[in-house]
């Protein structure tokens, strides 16, 4: 059995970024998981909707918790990304200038997500959309 | 697990014929603690951080803090107050720290050891431990006994990051103790060591101590039940003492930043008080690891101590005067020699952990927990969203968890009996 958790990620609003996460921590306490699952999921939960924002101009985000894991799967109708490998490197980010401006562009959010999840997946095509799926064991 | 869960004593309680059964506190406490039931306000004892907050919001008066009166004093053989430099701010036309002192030993104490020359041994030790590079950032104060509560319950993965020292007033209370018996003679028991406070949080700590087992503070004074007697006593003072060793620094910490400003350079910090700021800035320091941020200071009362629920003043015109205050204790004391505080580093540190309060977990089995979570979900569903606080949950969200929990009956929402009722009327 599975608990399923939806959210909106609006593109143009950094602002409501922290409500989703909140609730999110707020159920992994009812089901009183570790601080140390709390504190990786909220990481991977935050630099996935920040990514979903200023890269992928707003999407979704849906996650499903079971027994076993936590999956937390982002998609979005973006640009999507060219070159996978690089953007898994620490430092590098296609962050455009305005985003630069605002504080973000260090180039570490899929490092951090790959760092504090179990399983990363990156789907994506140019011009058509990117899906990010991390996985968070329980077991 | 220690300490929490053993001995769930609040300072602060209700007043039942005063309370009115409106949703003001029930919409306010930070965790979500209060219910209405039979028209009454309740308050959860495991949630319950003792903030304070529903006893500065209550309409009625009908919340209060249940600290000690004067008549403690009467169980010892020597009294010590140890006035929060908040206390300060409360009088108008003051110039000068001492005519607070010296009006405390003339209502009943011995010896007065101010909390803000106390603050000069945790800031020394504060500084020391911030540069060792131990400490896990940021690094969040812990002087604040409502914030070290609220992150227990509220935001357990934090608990690692509270600065794992003493509070001023406790460092107070060991060193005025300490320097009493070198001094009288009396032994330990005899001596009776009262904080002078500002707030419901600091009263809590006696029957619940944070990082240890048995607070040195024998009893705890609330700024307001002093008060009268204290102004009058100072109006009459036929001679004043130079007795306040208070530093700008030290009474700086009544108001929000003091503390940060007495550690000067010590990297990136953040100052943030009231208990709605700091929940919002917390979920950020959960979730965003590129913060970067060495320290924070965070006061559940907005604009600082000056502001705690047992206060007479408005705070930030004790503020104000705090500010002022602080300006010419540096003047009055710039060629005096600096007396150290008598506490040794290791009497600062926690003696005990401190562990956060497991409250939310819906079953101790995982498989059980999930399925409840089911239940709230489609429990909530059918409920309206308008967070009324009419079945006397604060908010929807809150009730259907109630309802799975059996706190509570899906009838006691007013908008589900009317839908019943015009059902049964259409029939």
């Amino acid at each position: 059995m599975a608990h399923k958790l939806h959210f909106d990620i609006d593109g143009t609003d950094f602002g409501v970024a922290g409500l989703a996460s909140s609730n999110f921590k707020k159920v992994l306490k009812q089901l009183g998981l570790s601080n140390e699952i709390i504190r990786k999921s909220a990481i991977c939960m935050y630099e996935g909707e920040i990514n979903t924002i200023i890269h992928g101009k707003g999407g979704a985000c849906d996650i499903s918790i079971t027994e076993e894991s936590i999956t937390i799967t982002f998609t979005d109708n973006g640009p999507g990304i060219k070159d996978i490998e690089r953007a898994m490197q620490e430092g590098f980010s296609t962050a455009t200038n305005e985003a630069r401006e605002l504080g973000f562009g260090a180039g570490m959010g899929l490092p951090n997500m790959a760092k504090y999840s179990d399983k990363l997946t990156i789907n994506s095509q140019e011009g058509k959309g990117t899906t990010v799926e991390i996985i968070i064991n329980l077991a | 697990m220690s300490g929490f869960l053993d001995n769930l004593h609040h300072s602060v309680t209700l007043d039942k014929d005063k309370c009115k059964g409106c949703t003001t506190c029930l919409k306010r406490c930070p965790t979500e603690a209060i219910r209405i039931h039979d028209g009454k306000a309740r308050i959860i004892r495991e949630l319950c951080v003792d903030c304070g907050e529903c006893i500065k919001v209550c309409p009625y008066h009908a919340k209060k803090a249940v600290t000690d009166s004067l008549d403690k004093l009467k169980n010892y053989k020597y009294n010590i107050a140890l006035p929060a430099p908040a206390l300060y701010g409360q009088f108008q036309n003051l110039k000068d720290i001492d005519y607070v002192l010296n009006g405390l030993l003339a209502i009943g104490f011995d010896h007065v050891y101010e909390t803000a020359k106390a603050t000069e041994a945790v800031t020394e030790y504060t500084k020391k431990l911030l540069v060792c590079g131990k400490l896990k950032k940021p690094v969040i104060n812990s002087a604040c006994p409502a914030v070290v509560r609220l992150i227990c319950v509220r935001f357990p993965s934090l608990v690692e990051n509270i600065l794992p020292i003493i509070a001023p007033f406790e460092a107070a209370a060991i060193a005025a103790r300490r320097d009493a018996v070198a001094r009288t003679g009396f032994s330990p028991e005899e001596i009776g060591v009262f904080f002078i406070s500002p707030c419901a949080a600091k009263a809590t700590t006696i029957p619940n101590p944070i990082g240890m087992n048995v607070s040195p503070v024998s009893g705890v004074l609330s700024i307001k039940s002093i008060y009268m007697p204290l102004a009058s006593a100072m109006k009459k003072l036929k001679e004043l003492r130079p007795l306040s060793e208070a530093s700008l620094e030290g009474v700086n910490w009544a108001r929000s930043g003091g503390e940060t400003k007495a550690l000067g350079n010590i990297g990136r910090c953040i100052c943030v008080d009231g208990v709605e700021n700091i929940i919002s800035l917390f979920e950020q320091i959960e979730d965003n690891e590129a913060l970067d941020v060495d320290f924070i200071e965070a006061l559940s009362c907005e604009g600082g101590c000056v502001s705690g629920a047992l206060t007479t003043e408005n705070g930030y015109i004790a503020k104000m005067r705090i500010v002022e205050l602080g300006k010419a204790q540096k003047e009055k004391l710039k060629d005096m020699p600096v007396n150290p505080v008598n506490v040794d580093e290791a009497e600062l540190d926690w003696s005990r952990k401190v562990v956060s309060r497991d409250v939310h977990n819906l079953d101790s089995d995982f498989k059980a927990a999930l399925k409840k979570l089911e239940q709230i979900n489609k429990i909530y569903e059918t409920l309206p969203h308008t967070d009324c606080g009419s079945c006397g949950s604060p908010t929807c969200k809150c009730f259907a968890e109630d309802i799975v929990r059996g706190m509570a009956e899906e009838i006691d929402c007013i908008h589900k009996l009317k839908e019943k009722i015009s059902i049964l009327m259409s029939k």
